[in-house]
């Protein structure tokens, strides 16, 4: 399963990850070099182990529905990069449908 | 609802629903923020849900509870351990860059839902393939600033639950069935008020189309952008038509997205290509399993109440009423409560059955108010009923009394005696108010006397409205005629 | 350099701190400000170490003034005045928290982290904000936007990582006390290198409410210590459930500080024969055997055990930790706060952000876990990851049930390198192949000074059950006791 520039560049547009073509190149090397180390994995044998999915399998503990709203000690415009009435700006997106077709 | 638009004959339509609840709590899921519809722009917002560096997510107890109980209403197994995990996709109202959803592992499966009844009389039902947990992202406004678009995240992370069906609905109207039935459900229960206007209730369809008699399910479209339930219904027409006339001249259903234009009346592909989401989904981290004990799901489905299906047939059998009115009266668990109240404090089905349609829903839709804010309590309707049944109230009396206690919101012998609507029996008074009548209508007096019975109605008419409905009427006709006579 | 250790007067640890405050002798203004010329003389800024990244000397001295007057419980709490250094990935309200990267420089918490806030309930003063790789992701301190931290055993090398910053610190005389965080061993192994204490808890023992996630099933808040006391004084302080954190255990935490002094007479302690391999240095060997020995001297058992799946714990890391860490940064987009680099559209502002803000480690970690969670790769990367993770605590559960009480091993396979000795990233992430397991099993682990190879320091690590760091200090503090001076040389 090594690594192609083609699946460097899907996960990188898929990670918003701006990647110039040279260090595409370098990063199929980087990138196959390392998993290369994993194929240790495949050769254990797993049948029946449960994925240690969910860390403390004790449950879950819940939050009641009531209670102040977690404080902000500085307000958003004093971190967010772009704020006007109160709304974050973000560059013009036209629609949802062309945002989504912009980002994905 | 009917729509304009035909398909050529011999082909199936097949449509699964995904459906969109907003659970009702008071603060979001994963953070002590207000869930309150209609604040300033990132009001509600905290580190959690601005998902700033650090900040953890925390699950909210009733929204647990609501989306179990959602799930037992819809007839699902509630899964004793479900896992959230994170579906990730960059926008810019997704603060996290991942929703926290359920993926392979939900929250409940295999529910289903009674539709209605086919010809033949047996019922209609759809599957539910599962019921799963999720947060709501943001709103972008793209309309509002030149060269921006503005982000707020006062809905981000608020609790949902996704309802996916199989696909199991033959016809836009199925769908349409099925959308109202299972809001209905959801707002019994307290779930969700579902109102789409505010996005608490969203609705995509996945549709296709195959030739009678095929088993196979052919390639399906998803359908968005879903604004009521008649769209869903035209949208699905629309969808139908458009797939099956590409079928019948030979072409093939691609895989994609739809999205219905209602200013023009047209689905049209989305932009978004096929295939190129990949949600990299795997199990939330910050949240371990959650495990729910079989003695919380038993408490669930007992804390549900009477649902919508049991109460109409409970009402048809107990109060033996007609379809119309059965229909009417479960239309809300609010106004079913309501009326029960009604019929069972004044012993009176069929007058409480009257009096809820014609007089307290003609006055809600008239005011434009909720039944919880209704002035005229149930007792306070079965004692009016009452006052009617045993004479001391007239029945035209009875709605002027009504229509009082409507604005009052006082007991109906208080409003009846302070507005002189109590019912006149006494042979004296009539006697007054008759005498009274014929003095300021001489002509029709004279005619009458002189034997125009015909006028006797008219007659009466006065003395009611001078009497304010009060008077007993039959006593009146009696009095009238007699001096007719006499 | 190991004499300023040894000279270190008692004065300056957490205990000897915290006495003189409470007494009256001094102020926690005081102490804040003779920590600050510490910090000076070991020359821990940008001109020196690197290790101290950001600092507000005038609102901290204020803070500690305010301390003492705001509130007694604060002035007689077990940290009354005692200066302490914060990993730059954890959150604080006043000075920035940038986790080393340039794409949240400049970026001021509006939270606070719960470690930090219960650390400055118990009396502390935060006195500043420490180096990092980048994102906690790496093992040298080299990944930093900042520049490296450097040793201050030997300013030619590398204090380790990710936390070197904070060891350098510690290390360096200026706090006895110092918070990292762990993902594979980024407190052990600089506490290692750096010849002091570092302590990992269990996972779900300190709350990460306000740790910035590098992978959220491994990470978890470390104390460094100059001694085990000072360590085991802070890590009790900000030990125990917080509801913020829906993976912070309810269990009772002990006074850690009580375990000095426990016998470890009947004690079993496991050596774990693949944590001892041929390519082990012998030097390293030598001063573990002698670990061994002193511990035998206390009473304890030493029994040789096995661990037969350590050596997948390198691949199962950096499959689950960059997959984590390729969602946990996704948030880092340039929309709510941090850097934003603009260019033409969301889409193009998105990679002009990132790219400009992440720095190579990091964007090569994203792109691993990217890969490993994408469509067709998921079962043979992160499914096969997690269950041969399974099987690694499976090990460790296995072994502590057959009647062994801790393991005893080496916590890195060499002493501390020269700075831009690793080119290779597998080759620098095999600095954690004795410390993943325990991130990766969450049980607990910590690393104290054990002997010294050319002056440099060398670390061997005990590890124990989960919940169980009391037992794990006990045999820390007999073995620090036992060492005494031989622990540096």
């Amino acid at each position: 399963m090594a690594v192609t520039i083609d699946d460097v560049k899907h996960v990188a547009r898929l990670a918003r990850l701006g990647v110039t073509e040279e260090r595409a190149g370098e990063l199929v090397a980087e990138l196959n070099g390392i998993l290369g180390h994993m194929a240790a994995l495949e050769k254990v044998d797993v049948e029946g182990v449960m994925a240690a999915d969910g860390v403390g399998a004790l449950g879950m503990p819940l939050r009641v529905d009531s209670g102040a709203p977690y404080p902000l000690r500085h307000p958003l415009d004093a971190f967010a990069p772009a704020t006007r009435d109160g709304f974050i700006l973000v560059p013009r997106l036209a629609s949802h449908e062309d945002a989504s077709e912009e980002t994905e | 609802m009917s729509t304009m638009v035909s398909a050529p004959a011999g082909w199936e339509m097949v449509v699964g629903l995904e459906v969109h609840v907003q659970l009702r709590t008071r603060t979001k899921a994963f953070c002590n923020c207000s869930t309150e519809y209609g604040a300033a722009p990132n009001v509600n917002t905290c580190p959690v849900c601005l998902a700033l560096p650090g900040a953890l997510p925390v699950l909210n107890a009733h929204a647990v509870e609501l989306a179990t109980r959602a799930a037992l209403a819809l007839g699902c197994t509630v899964n004793p351990m479900s896992v959230f995990a994170r579906k990730n996709y960059f926008y810019p109202d997704l603060p996290k860059g991942y929703q926290i959803s359920q993926f392979d592992k939900p929250l409940a499966e295999h529910g289903r839902l009674k539709i209605g009844t086919n010809a033949e009389g047996t019922g209609i039902t759809v599957g539910i393939t599962r019921v799963h947990m999720e947060e709501d992202a943001g709103k972008s406004v793209h309309d509002r600033y030149a060269g921006a678009t503005a982000i707020d995240l006062n809905r981000a992370g608020v609790p949902l639950i996704e309802i996916v069906s199989e696909p199991d609905m033959r016809s836009a109207e199925a769908a349409g069935a099925y959308l109202r039935t299972l809001k209905l459900i959801l707002q019994y229960v307290g779930i969700s008020d579902c109102d789409m206007e505010k996005g608490s209730l969203r609705v995509d369809a996945n549709v296709s189309a195959r030739r009678a008699g095929e088993v196979k399910l052919g390639t399906k479209t998803e359908v968005k952008n879903l604004n009521s339930f008649s769209n869903v219904e035209r949208a699905l027409a629309l969808e139908f038509a458009r797939q099956t006339e590409l079928l019948e001249r030979g072409g093939r259903v691609e895989q994609q997205t739809m999205l219905f234009d209602q200013a023009r009346g047209v689905v049209r592909p989305s932009r978004t290509k096929e295939g190129s989401h990949d949600y990299r989904y795997f199990p939330e981290p910050d949240l371990p399993p959650l495990v729910l004990d079989a003695g919380f799901i038993e408490r669930m489905q007992t804390s549900l109440p009477e649902l919508p299906e049991a109460r109409r047939s409970r009402f048809a059998g107990d109060y033996a009423l007609g379809e119309y009115d059965v229909d009417v009266l479960t239309s809300s668990a609010e106004l079913a409560d309501y009326f029960e109240g009604v019929a069972r404090q004044s012993g009176d089905a069929k007058a409480a059955a009257n009096w809820t349609i014609n007089g307290v829903l003609t006055a809600l839709n008239a005011s434009g108010d909720d039944i919880d804010a209704f002035r005229v309590r149930p007792a306070d309707l079965a004692a009016l009923i009452t006052l009617v049944r045993d004479g001391v109230v007239g029945h035209s009396a009875a709605k002027q009394v009504f229509a009082e206690m409507v604005r009052t919101g006082d007991r109906p012998e208080q409003v009846a005696q302070r507005e002189g609507l109590v019912r006149v029996d006494d042979d004296a008074a009539l006697r007054g108010w008759i005498d009274e009548v014929l003095a300021e209508h001489p002509a029709e007096a004279q005619r009458y006397l002189a034997g125009e019975k015909k006028l006797q109605g008219v007659l009466v008419g006065f003395v009611m409205k001078k009497s304010k409905g009060s008077a007993d009427a039959k006593k009146v006709n009696q009095l009238l005629a007699s001096r007719a006579q006499g | 350099m190991s004499e300023r250790r040894a000279a270190r007067p008692p004065e300056t640890s957490a205990r000897g701190i915290a006495e003189r405050v409470r007494d009256g002798d001094i102020t926690a203004e005081r102490a804040a400000r003779e920590a600050f010329v510490r910090g000076d003389d070991a020359r821990v800024g940008p001109d020196g170490l690197n290790a101290l990244l950001w600092t507000d000397r005038e609102a901290t001295l204020d803070a500690a003034r305010g301390h003492a007057t705001e509130s007694d419980f604060v002035d007689r709490g077990d940290l009354a005045g005692v200066p302490i250094a914060v990993k730059d990935n954890i959150a604080t309200l006043t000075l920035p928290t940038s986790c080393g990267s340039r794409i949240l420089e400049g970026y001021v918490s509006p939270f606070e982290a719960t470690a930090v806030t219960r650390l400055r309930n118990a009396g502390a003063t935060i006195v500043g904000k420490t180096n990092m790789d980048e994102f906690a992701m790496g093992s040298s301190t080299e990944n930093s936007a900042f520049g490296p931290a450097r040793n201050p055993r030997d300013r030619s090398r590398v204090p380790g990582g990710s936390s070197g910053g904070s060891a350098a610190v510690v290390a360096a005389g200026m706090v006895p006390i110092a918070l990292g965080s762990e993902t594979g061993g980024s407190v052990r192994q600089p506490a290692a290198f750096c010849g002091i204490v570092g302590v990992k808890p269990t996972y779900g023992r300190v709350s990460r409410y306000g740790l910035v996630a590098f992978a959220s099933s491994l990470d978890q808040i470390g104390v460094f210590g100059a001694t085990v006391d000072d360590a085991a004084i802070g890590l009790q302080t900000i030990a125990g459930r917080d509801v913020m954190d829906a993976t912070s255990a309810d269990v009772p935490v002990e006074r850690y500080v009580e375990a000095s002094g426990a016998s470890l007479a009947g004690l079993v302690i496991g050596r774990p024969k693949e944590y001892f391999p041929d390519f082990l240095d012998a030097r390293i060997r030598e001063k573990c055997d002698r670990a061994f020995d002193a511990f035998r001297k206390l009473g304890a058992e030493v029994r040789d055990v096995s661990l037969p799946h350590t050596d997948l714990a390198i691949p199962v890391y950096y499959i689950v930790a960059p997959a984590e860490a390729s969602s946990n940064l996704a948030r880092f987009d340039g929309v709510r706060y941090g850097l934003r680099v603009p260019a033409d559209g969301l889409a193009a502002t998105y990679e002009a952000t990132r790219s400009r803000g992440f720095g190579k480690e990091v964007t090569r970690r994203i792109l691993l876990g990217t890969y490993v969670l994408s469509a067709g790769y998921y079962d043979a990367y992160y499914k096969k990851a997690q269950q041969v993770r399974t099987l690694i605590a499976d090990d460790f559960r296995e072994v502590f049930a057959s009647g062994v009480h801790l393991l005893f091993t080496p916590t890195t396979p060499s002493p501390a390198f020269p700075l831009g000795a690793k080119a290779d990233p597998y080759e620098m992430y095999m600095s954690d192949i004795f410390t993943a397991t325990a991130n990766l099993a969450g049980v607990p682990a910590m690393s104290q000074p054990i002997g010294a190879v050319d002056g440099l320091p060398i670390g061997g690590q005990l590890i124990a059950p989960h919940f169980d760091e009391a037992r794990m200090f006990g045999a820390a503090y007999a073995l620090e006791a036992a060492l005494g001076a031989e622990a540096l040389r």
